[in-house]
């Protein structure tokens, strides 16, 4: 039998090279761990051209490893699409302790007209909402630049997708 | 026969998304200011990781040890199947950036169809890139409307820009040979049923932009079924060197 939740326990260790504050699990990027005799877990990528997640799936495999795992597979699934909405709560918290603006929930607008911008992003540092976009593409694909308007201070937005 | 087609029609797809990122990444470091240049290097990575997802599953459909990276840097020009469009040089910026919005208009409506497909590989990956296109086509959207209702002199390049760029877009809309096999058994998206949003939305965008469409007038085809401008060789040679040169060299 396989101990699912001792997996999904393990896969609380993996983090995301690129944002080290969040888990594999925090991002929503584990859609299901299966497998009746060998351990299966099903994970899809954030962005396609996304470079962390190679590195994510070694790390899993380095967890799994050293925790006595020899038989499992990773299994990649692109459909449903990934999106911020899988985020858990607490991974949003972390973010925004990190410097980094959690992203909003999709049912504001993620897409919206030419020059129009989302709602107003809060400042992670002095929570204020006074924001302005400086670029839509930030220093990753999931993330956009802001600036406080202010503390002064520019942070990055992880954008709803 | 079908799988053929559908093996040329993955390729074509890929190539498009490799060939424009690869275009796009060249712009790495050589951007106008840095949130720019960090724009389009984020663009060229969505488009490389499209490609390989697509290139994976060529390489599945193809099997007899073929990759996505023997695909990507042992094939020659004439098996390359991208449009047209996506292989011009850089130019200017303004050139980059229609080049761009021509495109991601494009492939904005193609992988919305796509995702509703019967092919449901091609199906998930067109639904996982419609998403990062959507971001792609509203920048360039913005920027065309910055350069083409801004300064004199940003208005001319756009204009400059639309009468290099212009001829090349009718090929978006022409079905290649494997695009008319797949569509007769419900496969490929239907480029005639395209054509008409994303002549509406280039319109749109020019219209604030304050630039003109031309008239439809003659329009250049071939890249698709491997007939390319002279630009692909020189992005092929450097893009391919490192593998022409050591096979198989992995980092």
């Amino acid at each position: 039998m396989v101990d699912k939740a001792k997996i999904w326990s393990l896969l609380e260790q993996v983090n995301d090279p690129e944002v080290p504050v969040l888990s594999v699990v925090d991002l929503g990027i584990i859609r299901e761990v299966a497998g009746d005799t060998i351990p299966e877990i099903v994970l899809t990528p954030t962005y396609s051209g996304c470079p962390a997640m190679d590195a994510i799936r070694m790390n899993i495999r380095m967890v799994l490893l050293s925790n006595g795992y020899r038989d499992f597979k990773l299994t990649t699934v692109l459909s449903p699409a990934w999106t911020t909405e899988w985020m858990s709560e607490e991974g949003k918290d972390k973010l925004k302790a990190y410097g980094i603006a959690p992203p909003l929930p999709l049912q504001q607008v993620c897409h919206p007209g030419l020059f129009v911008r989302e709602e107003a992003v809060a400042c992670p540092h002095c929570n204020s909402y006074h924001t302005t976009l400086i670029s839509e593409f930030g220093s990753t694909a999931c993330k956009s630049l802001y600036r406080c308007e202010d503390c002064g201070e520019p942070f990055d937005y992880f954008k709803c997708h | 026969m079908t799988k053929d087609s559908l093996i040329d029609y993955t390729l074509h797809l890929a190539d498009n998304a490799l060939v424009l990122g690869h275009r796009n990444s060249e712009w790495t470091g050589h951007g106008p200011i840095l949130e720019q240049d960090i724009a389009l290097s984020n663009i060229a990575l969505d488009l490389i990781g499209q490609a390989r997802y697509l290139y994976q599953y060529a390489a599945t459909l193809l099997s007899g040890g073929a990759t996505e990276d023997r695909l990507a840097y042992h094939r020659d020009g004439w098996d390359f199947k991208n449009c047209l469009l996506v292989e011009q040089d850089n130019g200017d910026w303004a050139k980059t950036i229609l080049r761009q919005f021509f495109f991601s208009a494009y492939q904005y409506y193609f992988y919305q169809q796509l995702a509703e497909g019967k092919d449901r590989e091609l199906a998930a990956i067109a639904e996982k890139s419609f998403k990062e296109v959507s971001y792609h086509l509203r920048w360039s959207s913005e920027w065309v409307i910055r350069l083409g209702d801004g300064t004199e002199e940003s208005n001319r390049r756009m204009n400059d820009a639309l009468d290099q760029l212009w001829r090349l877009t009718g090929e978006l809309f022409v079905p290649a040979s494997y695009e008319k096999q797949l569509s007769a058994v419900g496969f490929a998206v239907d480029l005639a049923a395209l054509q008409p949003l994303w002549q509406q939305r280039v319109a749109d965008v020019f219209q604030q932009a304050t630039l003109t469409q031309p008239a439809s007038g003659w329009q250049q085809t071939g890249g698709k079924e491997g007939r390319h401008t002279e630009h692909l060789g020189y992005l092929l040679a450097e893009m391919q060197f490192l593998q022409r040169a050591y096979p198989g060299n992995e980092w």
